[in-house]
């Protein structure tokens, strides 16, 4: 294929990815390919990155196509069917020497990776685990996928099911104990806790390299089988700022707490700014005429009153039942973040009992550990520990209902799935007389809304506003309003 | 451009011999830069030698290394250009009888009487300049506009003068610490390099050439510490310059092996927080 329609493709598939790529980003891309050879592949990835992705955050996602589109092609890759593979075997032993080369020598023992046992096979990984051996890593992920993933052509399963079935056959679970021991044992001495802590980050590292290539091998066989546009499709992945809370992933989470850091700071960095910069007030008579003093009574320089907006006071009632926890994690720790914006943050949790947890985020500096302290300290269990709005609302009247003045912004987090309590929305109605604003946070897609034993209805029609919050594009948006 | 690069490998080469060690990332967009004559956007976090990036090139190229630093408030008398007005005054002063005020006008607006600032100054240089425009998130969203003339058609529009065009096109870089987000504008203009964190090897040859008198084996084991303490979740992961900092401290404590105690008394010079400090002690003290 012309690599003028293969770039064409790519950068659809980047659009469709979410990732803003202008016009002069493409033809800048396309001058670069004129530069940089395609067979110098990284030079290739890195020309095509510096022109078409200009955050970051987006460079996963820029890998990933990246990966599709360009990965290596040929006839080795296609997924062998059973019947024809006794006639290609001899072709594949082939490459795979040409390819060991060194890392056979030292240690492999000779001999195509085909002919070994499974036993042989997890001996060999390991030691290129211990070795750090590239290209035998490379190789075994190869043969691996080759034997346990049971590909078969024109299959429409998704690559995790091969992904699985080839790590499950490996069991790379045990492999970083087994790993530690061997080290240990090599060393022939008594190690310290440091090197061994020191030796684990090695191996963890090694051994998430390795799943890596399987899975890239996964990757390229599948594009050879289906064609790059089918698994584009597939493999199409929502940026940082676009994942959903309530549905995302271990690994979405950990890359959504990386994006959380920069935008906390971004945020900060903004409205510190705009309270700075602030509209000018009117003319500060008084001043004015002070000032003229030293210019003989010309009132030269003029003054202005320049309005000093009151910083909200914050009090955040968050429900913390596990559907909705990782939303009200982010919603606390954004709000942590740039509490310097507020006069006063309060927080409390819930689930059907109620707890502040404010002395959490003010014992220590760190959020992480704070969140940890809300969630194994605070007394949040009533009965049953299923949810229940109106009990917690009533509560939360009760003992803090008087704290709320004229000053007092009240966010309530929650998805507002009552179980089929009885809702107290009168405590909202209430809260709303005494407090500035109400608001409500709900992550949930706003079809869902009032489906079920969901009352945000009932609730929200005594707030100021209910607000879609699925992901961090839309927290972010409603913070800098709150603001 | 006095030396012009050939490929991606002879740029990363020639940034080793002046003790920058570029990865292929790097390498790729320094080259990149210079043959489509576009301006560079380095981001990432602080202290992983974005302004070392355009100070080694320019001393590479042999260039003069011109330096823009952004700050809030920053404006076009500062970045671009200003007439020097006391001249100007002077000039009017000096023979007011003999001049007619044509020739005066024409005259106060004339190359003598303007006062270059980086931005031009980079634009006008006969020789070959490396133009850096540091730290550039700090200045306003409105002020960004500034740049795009400059960074897209390397021109500069006065309106008394003309339109001063490049004699040759400077390469250059601008860095961001990634405190807000750029105008969309800007980065259109602009190849993007993220500048991450070295990984395991390269941080320790950077460790190797940066500090002398070091062996081997110890900034091998810096390295390892080093990454490990950054997979923590800290406030601040260290920073390369901290790294050699800490290098640095190692070797004049005369320390060859780096073991728990010491690590743990010298951690101050890598991190700056106490809540990290604590942290770090704990997790390199403790088996799993």
């Amino acid at each position: 294929m012309p690599v003028i329609d293969l770039m064409s493709g790519f950068v659809g598939e980047l659009r469709r990815a979410g990732l803003p790529v202008s016009l002069t980003e493409n033809l800048d891309a396309m001058e670069a390919v004129k530069v940089i050879p395609i067979e110098d592949r990284e030079a290739f990835k890195y020309a095509l990155g510096a022109t078409l992705v200009k955050n970051s955050s987006h460079w996963r996602v820029f890998e990933t196509i990246f990966e599709v589109y360009f990965s290596l092609r040929g006839s080795q890759y296609n997924i062998v069917d059973p019947s024809e593979e006794q006639a290609d075997e001899f072709w594949r032993d082939d490459q795979d020497q040409a390819q060991l080369g060194q890392g056979e020598g030292r240690g492999a023992g000779g001999g195509g990776l085909e002919a070994l046992t499974p036993e042989e096979l997890a001996n060999m990984l390991m030691r290129a685990l211990m070795q750090g051996d590239q290209a035998m890593m490379r190789a075994l992920a190869r043969q691996s996928v080759a034997r346990f993933a049971g590909m078969e052509p024109g299959r429409p399963v998704g690559g995790t099911y091969y992904l699985y079935r080839t790590l499950r056959n490996l069991d790379l679970d045990n492999m970083l104990a087994k790993l530690m021991e061997a080290g240990k044992a090599a060393s022939q001495r008594e190690t310290t806790n440091l090197e061994q802590r020191l030796a684990k980050d090695e191996y963890e590292m090694r051994i998430e390299q390795f799943k890596k290539e399987v899975e890239a091998e996964i990757r390229r066989r599948l594009v050879a089988d289906r064609g790059a546009e089918a698994m584009a499709k597939t493999l199409r992945k929502p940026l940082p700022e676009d994942v959903e809370f309530m549905h995302a992933s271990r690994e979405e989470m950990q890359s959504l707490k990386k994006a959380l850091f920069p935008l906390t700071r971004k945020l900060a960095a903004r409205l510190a700014r705009k309270r700075r910069h602030g509209r000018k007030g009117p003319l500060d008579f008084r001043n004015t005429v002070r000032h003229s003093l030293s210019y003989g009574g010309v009132p030269a320089e003029p003054k202005f009153k320049y309005p000093r907006p009151a910083k909200p006071e914050l009090m955040v009632v968050a429900d913390i039942s596990g559907s909705v926890a990782a939303f009200a994690r982010f919603t606390l720790m954004l709000v942590y973040a740039i509490q310097s914006q507020f006069s006063k943050v309060r927080s409390f949790v819930f689930i059907d009992g109620i707890d502040e947890v404010t002395k959490h985020f003010r014992a220590t500096e760190d959020i992480q550990e704070a969140i940890h302290k809300v969630n194994t300290e605070a007394d949040v269990v009533w009965v049953d520990g299923h949810s229940d709005y109106g009990h917690a609302f009533e509560v939360f009247w009760e003992r803090y209902g008087k704290d709320i003045n004229p000053k007092t912004t009240v966010l309530l987090l929650g998805d507002a799935r009552n179980n089929y309590h009885a809702s107290q929305s009168w405590v909202v109605k209430e809260m709303r007389k005494h407090a500035r604003h109400v608001y409500w946070l709900n992550p949930e897609p706003r079809s869902y809304w009032n489906t079920g034993d969901s009352i945000v209805g009932e609730y929200g029609g005594h707030t100021d506003g209910v607000y879609e919050c699925r992901n961090l594009r839309q927290l972010e948006g409603f913070v800098e309003k709150l603001v | 451009m006095t030396n012009a690069f050939a490929s991606v490998a002879q740029v990363r080469d020639g940034l080793k011999t002046i003790n920058y060690l570029a990865d292929d990332g790097i390498a790729g967009v320094v080259y990149l830069a210079q043959r489509l004559g576009k301006p560079v956007l380095i981001e990432g976090p602080a202290g992983t030698g974005k302004t070392q990036l355009a100070k080694s090139v320019a001393e590479l190229t042999g260039a003069r290394l011109i330096r823009l630093q952004c700050y809030e408030g920053l404006d076009e008398s500062k970045a671009l250009y200003e007439w020097n007005y006391k001249k100007q005054l002077l000039r009017i002063q000096a023979d007011k009888t003999s001049d007619s005020w044509s020739e005066v006008h024409d005259d106060i607006f004339s190359d003598e009487f303007l006062l270059t600032r980086p931005l031009l100054e980079a634009i006008s240089a006969p020789d070959p300049v490396v133009l850096l425009i540091d730290e550039v998130d700090r200045v306003e969203v409105e002020t960004e506009a500034l740049l795009l003339e400059v960074l897209s058609e390397y021109q500069v529009s006065i309106p008394e003068l003309g339109t001063i065009t490049a004699k040759q096109i400077p390469m250059v870089f601008l860095t961001s610490n990634n405190t807000r987000e750029l105008s969309e504008a800007l980065k259109r203009r602009c190849l993007y390099l993220h500048v991450d964190y070295p990984d395991m090897e390269r941080e320790k040859e950077i460790v190797l050439a940066k500090v002398p008198d070091i062996s081997a084996n110890l900034a091998d084991q810096i390295a390892r510490i080093v990454r490990s303490i950054r997979q923590l979740d800290l406030k601040k992961a260290p920073s390369v310059s901290e790294t050699l900092d800490w290098a640095r401290t190692l070797i004049l404590l005369g320390v060859d092996h780096i073991d728990a105690e010491q690590a743990k008394e010298t951690l101050h010079v890598l991190l700056k927080y106490q809540t990290d400090i604590a942290k770090a002690a704990k997790e390199l003290s403790v088996d799993e």
